[in-house]
């Protein structure tokens, strides 16, 4: 079978991930399924649904993937549908918003998007602002994703977190998935949705199983894009966190409520446009609130949901100022000591909470 | 002083106005159809290129000097309107250029498309919007209905409702208008991409300038365009400069068609009308029959500076423009060749000159005096097909609703 001469090639780690899959595959009861299955999952449906979405980037067609989240779709659905790009962001992402112009329904990969940067220009001038530019005569419905923010030992260039950046902009949409549930809804929903969407996806997050409910299973399973996600209900304090770190957040919280400290634990899932309405909601109950997010502090995630609360009903609720937890303010070091250190851990998260709790 | 200007306006009107009866006196007996040489093209990689002689029937020849007069006074209009401040921002005028505008749509169907940047008036034009409905886009003003979804209504303004502007119109199967110099030209190859895909035999004229064939996203462009096949002309509108800086001094290789290396390349004179069409038949030909994508130059001059906020003559003498406009301009060519076969007489043609003018009068008038975009829609087609939400204003208690 495929996955055997698949295994031929991989690499060591690459293997012992298969073989686990391959376990829980097997394994009775709830159905367990990857981050990066579910991206696959929700691609491969949306191709099937739709003749006019077809998927392009570098390494997306024959070699499954760089991070093999399109493993199996270029032997489904063959050159046409599937396209292996050379390396020229500038030029493919132009090429994509434009078949997006003209009416096709483009899945556009970046390999990673730091290295969205070259081609930032097709994203924001050419995508982004055109319905607007032409009085609502152009849609561009494209969908722009790929694996963002810090990985492990990639350093500086590779390591960038674009939320701030894409969530600057009007006229694009901003997701942020964090389990295989959200990364499956919000994939299929970024497809079938008529305007430019930004999907930034967590490489460290392809590898890891979640349990996936019974509605996520159906092939019409879409998450709402603008809507936010109340993980864990709490009373004492709301932690409001997108993609990988939402689960050092979920940790926080279970090391917290054996001291008596609930959390509640807010999965944006949507950074632009932003569902306000939840968190504010709940810091109207908790009166306290600590951001979390993988990017550097200034002018970041974390920095518009501040300005926001303090502009809106929630301020007054507020009994101590809203903390914001970042990656810390350097380029991406390599050391692991310094990388590990450059990214919001478990025990900062714990600390934040603790320090606006004031214990 | 818009009130003179309309009142002016209607005057040399009422003053132009002719019986329907004349056109019929006038018809004396004029050739149907004339046969005309026009220059060879350079070619790279091209075995055989258009031909060197083409028929122009009478009709083809009245609707094509139409056009192109019709570009030309718009373009002088929009001229007119800047320096009185109704046209505000940029505004870059194709004035001179009217032989590639009106050939390359000659060349081609209204199902094909075309792409290109911000010297756009004359191809929104060409493309199929009125006067009327450029002009009220470049003075900001309103339009209520989809120009190409429902038939122009008649007294409504601007295509892209004042949002866009001179380098943001848009028409069907014509994407604008675009401001970031080369980035059309990716865009251009995904929409031939598009067309492939759908497998219409369609092509995409994708255009771009001599500033803009540095740019390094034309070469990925161009790349993945060969590489794929894509059913993409890309066209550099020569009319060398780039802004300030004449093609001497930005590139290394002047020979703009072949510098898609192996795109096969034609260079053509731009200031030829028949010319241009000839070698928009024979690129479309070649992409349709599936060999790939193929290049075309077009040698070509604006008489404007590159917007209006440059005079156009510190990088340029006045004797070559005033050599280009005594020797070369496209709407004389197209004159003489006619009226020198007995195509149409010189009567005729002033004819159309002042209907023209007229036309343009009209539009000039309705876009100044037709209302701005109602505040009300600032926050409009942010997305699209979504339910209404609100946009943020200047503060926060700015709200503005934004529909799609």
């Amino acid at each position: 079978m495929a996955a055997v001469s698949g295994l031929v090639r991989r690499p060591l780690r690459e293997v012992s991930g298969l073989l686990k899959r391959r376990f829980h595959w097997t394994a009775p009861a709830a159905l367990q399924v990857t981050v990066r299955d579910a991206i696959n999952q929700g691609m491969d449906e949306e191709l099937e649904r739709d003749e006019k979405v077809f998927l392009l980037g570098e390494e997306v067609a024959q070699y499954d993937g760089a991070y093999k989240v399109s493993r199996g779709l270029w032997k489904k659905y063959g050159d046409k549908r599937i396209i292996d790009t050379p390396i020229s962001e500038m030029g493919f992402a132009g090429i994509a918003v434009g078949a997006a112009m003209a009416g096709l329904r483009p899945i556009c990969e970046f390999m990673t998007f730091n290295f969205s940067m070259q081609a930032i220009d097709q994203v924001i001038n050419s995508a982004a602002k055109t319905y607007y530019m032409s009085g609502g005569l152009q849609p561009v419905p494209i969908v722009f994703r790929g694996p963002n923010g810090a990985s492990a030992g990639v350093a500086a260039q590779h390591s960038q977190c674009f939320a701030a950046w894409y969530g600057h902009c009007p006229g694009l949409k901003v997701v942020s998935p964090w389990n295989s549930e959200d990364a499956k809804g919000l994939i299929k929903s970024a497809i079938r949705d008529n305007n430019p969407v930004v999907v930034l996806e967590n490489e460290l997050m392809y590898g890891v199983p979640f349990e996936f409910p019974p509605e996520a299973q159906s092939k019409d399973f879409l998450i709402p894009i603008g809507k936010a996600k109340i993980e864990r209900q709490g009373t004492h304090i709301t932690v409001v966190s997108h993609s990988r770190p939402v689960g050092h957040c979920l940790e926080a919280a279970a090391v917290l409520s054996k001291e008596g400290v609930e959390c509640e634990v807010i999965n944006m899932r949507t950074i632009r446009p932003m569902d306000m309405e939840t968190i504010e909601a709940s810091v109207m109950k908790t009166n306290h609130l600590v951001t979390v997010e993988g990017g550097w502090p200034q002018f970041g995630v974390g920095a518009e949901i501040c300005a926001r609360i303090m502009e809106g009903p929630a301020f007054n609720f507020l009994d101590a100022p809203a903390v914001r937890v970042t990656g810390a303010d350097v380029p991406m070091p390599y050391a692991k000591i310094l990388e590990d250190n450059s990214i919001p851990q478990v025990k900062d998260i714990i600390f934040a909470i603790k320090k606006t709790l004031n214990i | 002083m818009r009130k003179m200007l309309a009142a002016v306006s209607r005057v040399l009107s009422g003053a132009s106005q002719k019986p329907a009866s004349r056109v019929l006196v006038a018809s004396r007996n004029f050739a149907n159809d004339a046969t005309f040489e026009i220059k060879k093209c350079d070619l790279h990689r091209l075995e055989e290129g258009p031909p060197v002689t083409t028929v122009l029937t009478r009709e083809d020849g009245l609707k094509y000097y139409r056009m192109m007069q019709t570009v030309r006074r718009m373009e002088l209009k929009a001229d007119q309107l800047y320096k009185q401040k109704i046209i505000r921002g940029f505004c870059h005028l194709c004035d001179g250029q009217e032989a590639c505008c009106v050939g390359l749509e000659a060349g081609i169907n209204p199902t094909d498309h075309l792409i290109t940047a911000y010297r756009a008036h004359g191809f929104t034009f060409t493309r199929g919007l009125s006067v009327r409905e450029i002009l009220a886009e470049l003075t900001e003003l309103v339009c209520s209905a989809h120009v190409y979804v429902l038939p122009f209504p008649g007294r409504k303004g601007g295509c892209a409702k004042g949002k866009g502007g001179s380098m943001h119109m848009y028409a069907k199967n014509f994407y604008g208008g675009n401001g970031i110099v080369g980035a059309q030209v990716p865009l251009g190859a995904g929409i031939a991409l598009a067309c492939k895909y759908n497998g219409k035999d369609e092509v995409c004229l994708t255009l771009y300038g001599d500033g803009a064939a540095n740019q390094g996203q034309i070469f990925e462009a161009y790349n993945m365009a060969a590489l794929w096949k894509l059913p993409c002309i890309f066209i550099c509108e020569n009319n060398r400069y780039g802004m300030g800086t004449s093609v001497e001094r930005a590139a290394a290789s002047t020979d703009y068609y072949k510098r898609g290396d192996f795109i096969p390349g034609l260079r053509v004179d731009g200031m030829d009308i028949l010319c241009v069409r000839e070698a928009t038949r024979f690129a479309a030909a070649y992409c349709r029959s599936g060999k790939g994508p193929i290049l075309m130059e077009l040698q070509t001059y604006r008489y404007h500076g590159h917007s209006m906020s440059d005079p156009g003559v510190s990088y340029r003498t006045r004797e070559e423009i005033q050599e280009v406009r005594s020797k070369s301009d496209p709407i004389m060519l197209l004159k003489d060749r006619m009226v020198n076969s007995n195509l149409a007489s010189v009567e005729e043609l002033k004819e159309i000159d002042v209907e023209v003018r007229k036309e343009i009068e009209d539009a000039a008038q309705f876009a100044t005096a037709d209302p701005e975009p109602p505040l009300e829609e600032l926050g409009y087609h942010i997305y699209s097909s979504d339910p209404p939400f609100e946009v943020r204003g200047a503060n926060q208690w700015i709200k503005f609703k934004s529909v799609s």
